[in-house]
């Protein structure tokens, strides 16, 4: 049998200097927020002849679009992001292209406010506040019958700031090379994401809530682990059959829903990695009350592994 | 126990069978002929946030006053021809409108929102200078200027005995005395028809400034106009005004063209995924694995089903949860055989494994689906309450119902199906139901 939590001192050591590299990656290279947060018009054009997306460039900078972002779609369709445009404002901008480069279809236009984008931003946060809270609350009730259920419930959640703190950072990574938004799609595949990722953590601890009902007396750590390789397989295939829509999704949509797939395809692999190396052995550490052991200093009532 | 399950067996297929009426063909099934509704990112269309300027009303007003806009804004887009608007009130002064399907330009986009009144104004002269003033009279010594408030909401183009376009319209109470003395005053004379301080202009663009030819009071027509510019006129007319000022805050337009693609891509992308999980789990767990792929299967055409009865309006992110919601919906599967494995390896027999395996993988099906639902309220509640949430809305509620049937399909029907081959030929080949049996871990 594969001894994971036998090694919970090291995993958890490696994931928390994971996580501090990532967070340092978000720190420096930050991540670009999308018009849904803040504000801005997005137009979506195709034109009728052949244009070259740095003559796009140009003009729009001739036209005093200085900050405008210019991209091109798989179909060959621009995409172009501005400060919020008024109407007239968008006409003549339309009218000015049309002029240097020929016939336009407006094909999407899309508009948010600064209040709408504010709003949006507050909803999110507390979204994703509240499907933490949420689901600590009901993972500590339905574990009632174990001892400490809350501790069931904490370390659930601290796997899902794992898992968020992960697919932020590899986002903040990839946007790097490639043009990628934090926009509403990215927060819906964040609680996604959380929604996976405990749903994985939750059937690794209904295991050891059998298995510690079935010998009470058995070392905690032991049940943990069994648990742990018990629903291995499950963890597995339940990520891989997921995985493979998700790729499906990437592969055969893309598009408006790009940003939820990466983030999903991230998630799922990092709340996978989490229910192993991260909330099962900082349950036994908890447990076996060993956080002594992080703190060099205070290592002498060490409890043996 | 063989008994009760042939029945069920038989009532799983009647639903398979019905499901699969609903949903074939997609864009109108044979049983109740529905298709699947598409939102505005497939069928293109238009989104708009309207934020309603409260400040000069009472508090105890406002919802009535909202009431009075969102009766105002669809009066002016019924007339538009779009087959679902939705204009509804969004928190405490917000008004969101989809229209979805619509292409409409910029002008008519204007319209919906536009506060402006039509004005009636006279040519006369001001200070020597000839000039359109509005047409004013008095009621009960009050100057009023005569304007679309005072219209019944009536009106409408016709033809009359003598073939000519007319609009007809009816004044209420106080516009009819005001009209009165306006009309009384003008006999011979043009009355021009403003907005805001704009001429109404006609087809061949110069203003629409019909002649007065007699007294009108309650009723009266305008002649002289195309059948186009009296049925605009009538429309506008008939909307009435907004009680108060609106301002786009979110506005989101999409061409059909860019969303007819991606619901054929939407198709592809959920039929291989479907098909690589099914063959993952044949692959892997063989016999229990052609059983999940048929109850998959079922998940699919249910849930498909269930979109075109409720009716669940599919955006691109609603499909996303849908073809994600694929890949979650064999977990429950999953562990479910992985226990029935564990039963085979302690040695039970098929029909005992099989059992256990379905009771002891419940607790956590039902602990691990109920975080999801969870996710799921908590995604739906923020859609309705961003401005731009509809998609994030769409979502919740595909993952919501895919989640749902899934623990029916993976759990009823696979127990179901599997009970079938107890005490059958193949049950005696516990490999067939086992990704490998008896190996050390």
């Amino acid at each position: 049998m594969i001894d994971f939590i036998g090694k919970r001192f090291k995993l958890i050591a490696f994931t928390a200097i994971l996580l501090i590299v990532f967070i340092i990656v978000l720190a420096t290279s930050g991540l670009k927020m999308g018009i849904d947060f803040s504000s801005g018009s997005l137009l979506t054009i195709s034109f009728d002849n052949e244009v070259a997306i740095e003559d796009l460039r140009q003009e729009l900078s001739n036209l005093d679009y200085d900050n405008a972002v210019v991209q091109v779609t798989g179909d060959g369709d621009f995409l172009i992001r501005t400060f919020a445009l008024e109407a007239d404002e968008k006409a003549s901008l339309e009218a000015a292209l049309e002029e240097r480069f020929g016939n336009l279809e407006e094909l999407a236009f899309e508009n948010v406010d600064p209040i709408i984008a504010q709003q949006t931003a507050k909803y999110a946060a507390i979204a994703v506040f509240a499907a933490a809270m949420g689901i600590m609350l009901y993972i500590s009730w339905a574990f009632r019958k174990m001892p400490n259920p809350f501790r069931y419930g904490a370390c659930a959640i601290i796997a899902l700031a794992h898992d968020i703190i992960v697919v932020m950072g590899v986002y903040a990574i990839l946007s790097i090379f490639v043009n990628l938004e934090v926009n509403l799609m990215f927060i819906t595949g964040i609680l996604a994401v959380l929604g996976y990722s405990v749903n994985d953590t939750v059937v690794v601890f209904d295991r050891i809530r059998e298995n510690r009902l079935k010998s009470p007396s058995a070392d905690f750590a032991i049940t943990v682990n069994k648990s742990l390789v018990d629903t291995l397989t499950r963890s597995l295939n339940t990520g891989i059959t997921t995985i493979v829509v998700i790729i499906a999704l990437i592969v055969f949509i893309g598009s408006t829903i790009l940003n939820f797939a990466i983030v999903m395809l991230i998630g799922v692999i990092a709340g996978t990695f989490s229910s192993i190396f991260v909330a099962s052995p900082l349950l036994v550490i908890w447990e076996k009350n060993e956080w002594r052991r992080f703190i060099p200093w205070l290592k002498t009532k060490e409890v043996k592994a | 126990m063989t008994r009760k399950n042939i029945v069920v067996s038989l009532i799983i297929l009647l639903v398979f069978i019905m499901s699969a009426l609903i949903v074939l063909p997609l864009d109108n099934g044979i049983l109740f002929s529905r298709g699947v509704e598409l939102g505005l990112d497939l069928q293109g269309g238009l989104r708009i946030v309207y934020e309603a300027d409260l400040s000069g009303v009472t508090d105890g007003n406002k919802d009535e006053i909202l009431q009075g806009v969102v009766k105002v804004i669809t009066n002016r887009i019924n007339p538009l021809g779009v087959s679902e608007p939705q204009i509804e009130k969004q928190g405490d002064d917000r008004i969101v409108v989809s229209l979805p399907g619509l292409s409409i330009s910029d002008t008519e986009k204007d319209r919906i929102g536009r506060t402006a009144l039509l004005e009636f104004r006279e040519y006369k002269s001001v200070d020597g200078e000839m000039q359109w003033v509005p047409a004013a009279g008095e009621i009960n010594g009050v100057e009023k200027i005569l304007n679309s408030s005072y219209f019944k909401e009536n009106t409408y183009a016709a033809t009359d005995d003598f073939g000519r376009i007319v609009l007809v319209f009816e004044f209420n109470e106080e516009g009819a005395k005001l009209s009165e003395q306006i009309t009384s005053r003008l006999i011979g004379q043009s009355l021009g028809i403003f907005e805001g301080d704009e001429p109404l202009l006609g087809d061949d663009g110069r203003p629409i400034a019909p002649t007065v030819e007699s007294v009108i009071s309650n009723r009266g027509q305008i002649t002289g106009l195309s059948l186009n510019e009296a049925t605009t006129l009538s429309q506008q007319l008939n909307a009435g005004r907004l009680p108060v000022p609106l301002e786009i805050i979110y506005e989101q337009t999409v061409s059909p063209s860019l969303g007819s693609n991606f619901v054929d891509l939407s198709l592809k992308a959920g039929v291989i995924g479907l098909a690589l999980v099914m063959l993952f789990m044949i692959l892997y767990y063989k016999v229990p694995g052609i059983v999940a792929s048929l109850a998959l299967l079922f998940y699919a055409v249910i849930t498909l089903a269930l979109y075109k009865l409720i009716p669940v309006t599919l955006t691109l992110a609603g499909i996303g949860g849908f073809i994600l919601s694929i890949g979650m919906a064999v977990d429950a599967n999953v562990l479910i055989f992985e226990r029935i494995k564990e039963e085979l390896q302690a040695g039970r027999t098929l029909g005992s494994a099989i059992e256990a395996g379905f009771d002891r993988a419940w607790s956590a099906i039902r602990d691990s689906n109920i975080t999801t639902f969870i996710v799921c309220i908590i995604l739906f509640w923020v859609g309705s309450a961003v401005a731009a949430g509809a998609s994030v809305q769409g979502f919740a509620l595909t993952l919501f119902v895919g989640v749902a049937v899934s623990m029916f399909t993976a759990i009823t029907v696979t127990r179901t199906i599997m009970r079938l081959f107890i005490g059958s030929r193949v049950s005696a080949k516990k490999q067939l139901f086992s990704p490998y049996l008896g190996g050390e871990k």
